[in-house]
């Protein structure tokens, strides 16, 4: 075995006995860190593979969660039936975005700019959206927490912990793989030369789509989550431009177009965030924002002194 | 169906507005003209400029319309030194590298105006603030008026500069051919950094103008940042006189989606808009084909 399936070996069992250790503090902030994890392999897909910068992942999170959402809220219908239309949903916007984007030749900034247009369209939009509650939001009943209820996706912090990390595992393998398909071969060529792509026969619009729709499919899944684990939804939260910049985040600190540094980037910034939280609580020092200003320190140093993110440092490092 | 008089009023107000948003997006659309890096902290400097405004008022009675030259003059420092410092190694990294820099950048300042003036909103009172003007049918507030012509003044201060300055014009050649400059030996990281300066004191002067017109709380910073991207897609990205049509166009639209529909779904109006262009002509409806 090689050096690196050994240390993702002894990764996935220390996250499985993980529980057996931790309180439910540390619980719910190993949940947070698979999800923001999840999410970004997700937007990595798009971006780190393909090279479409998409600022509007939100958009993704957020019709996920209001679509399985709703369903249970109306109709009691569960999460396992309500993945599909959030995926179906999620795959319809991304295609009708990407569809109108790359056929008009929309590309870099102004791709950019378009997704964060959608999701700002769409966060209004539910605000005036009566059937799902508009700004005072949509609440899913919240049932009791002790026992297993698998098939309506209800249960303790544990279910909801194993389920991140299921998901983010198979997000990890379904990655690999995909890096090393024929669709990750065309989109890495597309993304470092779209020109020469095109010029090798490639057909960079068909391929772009497909990464959008795979990249969208699996953000549904984000929100999915998102709805049955807050069981609260608000647009002003869901969409919000800085749901979205949440999402980037871990990917572009960790590595963008690496397979783990959207899972270490997530890490980081969680535990970052969460540790400036309490060591300014130490010291007394509860001022609204100063939390963010830290958080925003931290980030402008990571970014301007190891451009291409943390994991490929470490990588090197551990010769992995 | 509102009465006819209301649409007008509503819309020459919208008009007004619009100039300063114009300003505003004027300055981003400068930046990005000539550095061609997106600054994501433009709402936020504008906010800064807003509560600089209320301070000085606050502090020395000073009216915005004089704050101008002081709170201008600071943020061309201001810009100036970010674009050396901390732009500059940028240039030739990607694209999202840039964004998140400029991410980091806003997050700080948004939150350090959040430290500072706390949650509350804030606003500047002048004693011309409930004036106006009776032309016909048509009333105009005085500050609006005021803040309007100050922004086309200072508007048709930085086309002067670019058109008929040497240094103005040396900016346009960075812009136009960046080999080509530094070939001909000007000095571009030093021209970049004024354009970054100028940028930023064309946000200083609307957000002096803009604090007459609306109160300041620190969310307003993303807002504004939202809106002047919208603003100069809608423009032309780079083009100066697109700002100011885009500002106009978004301040009308804005207006008339507040009176028409809702006040709460007028940027979903200005956001429709923005996807409409980008679709139909990405380039802006001023701006060049690329």
């Amino acid at each position: 075995m090689s050096r690196s399936s050994v240390a993702l070996a002894v990764l996935a069992m220390v996250l499985a006995l993980f529980p057996f250790f931790a309180g439910n503090y540390a619980l719910s902030v190993a949940t947070l860190i698979l999800y923001f994890a999840y999410t970004g392999q997700a937007w990595n897909v798009m971006m780190g593979f393909a090279g479409q910068l998409s600022l509007g992942h939100a958009l993704y999170v957020g019709v996920g969660a209001y679509a399985a959402g709703a369903l249970f809220f109306y109709y009691g219908i569960g999460p396992w039936a309500g993945l599909w239309l959030a995926m179906a949903l999620c795959v319809a916007f991304g295609l009708v975005i990407g569809f109108l984007a790359f056929r008009f030749g929309i590309s870099g900034v102004y791709f950019a700019l378009l997704t964060i247009a959608f999701a700002e369209f769409t966060r209004i939009g539910f605000d005036h959206l009566a059937f799902t509650g508009g700004p005072g939001g949509m609440f899913l009943r919240v049932a009791q927490r002790d026992t297993w209820d698998l098939a309506n996706f209800r249960g303790p912090p544990l279910m909801y912990y194993y389920a991140m990390l299921a998901l983010t595992a198979a997000a990890f393998a379904f990655c690999t793989w995909l890096l090393r398909s024929k669709a990750g071969y065309y989109w890495q060529a597309i993304r470092e030369d779209e020109e020469a792509a095109r010029a090798l026969g490639i057909n960079a619009f068909r391929w772009k789509l497909l990464a959008v729709a795979i990249s969208a499919a699996m953000t549904a899944i984000s929100g999915v989550f998102f709805a049955f684990y807050y069981n609260n939804l608000f647009p002003e939260q869901i969409f919000n431009i800085s749901r979205s910049i949440e999402i980037i985040l871990g990917p572009v600190i960790g590595g963008v177009g690496t397979l783990f540094g959207p899972v270490l980037g997530a890490a980081v910034l969680t535990l970052l965030s969460d540790g400036i939280t309490e060591a300014l609580a130490a010291f007394g020092l509860d001022i609204p924002g100063i939390k963010q200003v830290f958080y925003g320190v931290v980030l402008l140093g990571v970014v301007m002194f190891l451009p291409n993110g943390i994991w490929p440092a470490i990588a090197r490092r551990l010769r992995l | 169906m509102p009465a006819p008089d209301l649409v007008a009023n509503v819309v020459v107000s919208g008009i007004l507005t619009g100039l300063v948003y114009g300003l505003m997006a004027l300055g981003l659309s400068v930046i990005f003209g000539v550095v061609r890096v997106v600054n994501f902290a433009h709402g936020e400097m504008m906010v800064i400029a807003m509560y600089a405004a209320t301070v000085l008022f606050a502090a020395l009675k000073l009216d915005p319309f004089l704050a101008m030259v002081p709170v201008a003059a600071a943020f061309f420092i201001f810009g100036y030194a970010l674009q050396t410092a901390l732009i500059n190694p940028f240039i030739t990294r990607p694209e999202h590298s840039q964004f998140m820099l400029l991410v980091a950048v806003a997050i700080i300042l948004v939150n350090a105006m959040l430290m500072i003036f706390g949650p509350d909103a804030r606003s500047v009172q002048v004693d011309y603030q409930l004036d106006s003007y009776q032309l016909g049918p048509i009333l105009v507030d005085k500050a609006r008026l005021l803040a309007a012509i100050a922004a086309v003044v200072a508007a048709a201060a930085l086309f002067a500069f670019f058109r008929f300055t040497l240094t103005g014009k040396a900016i346009r050649a960075c812009a136009d051919n960046h080999l080509g400059a530094r070939v001909v030996g000007l000095n571009v990281k030093h021209l970049y950094a004024l354009t970054f300066g100028l940028g930023a004191a064309c946000v200083a002067i609307a957000g002096c103008a803009m604090v007459l017109l609306v109160d300041v709380t620190p969310p307003l910073g993303p807002a504004y940042t939202l809106l002047a991207f919208v603003i100069v897609i809608v423009g032309g990205l780079g083009s100066m006189g697109g700002a100011l049509l885009g500002g106009v166009l978004i301040g009308v639209s804005e207006a008339l989606a507040g009176l028409f529909i809702a006040p709460s779904a007028k940027s979903m109006f200005s956001f429709g808009l923005l996807i409409l262009v980008l679709l139909l002509r990405p380039q802006g409806l001023l701006g060049r084909r690329a």
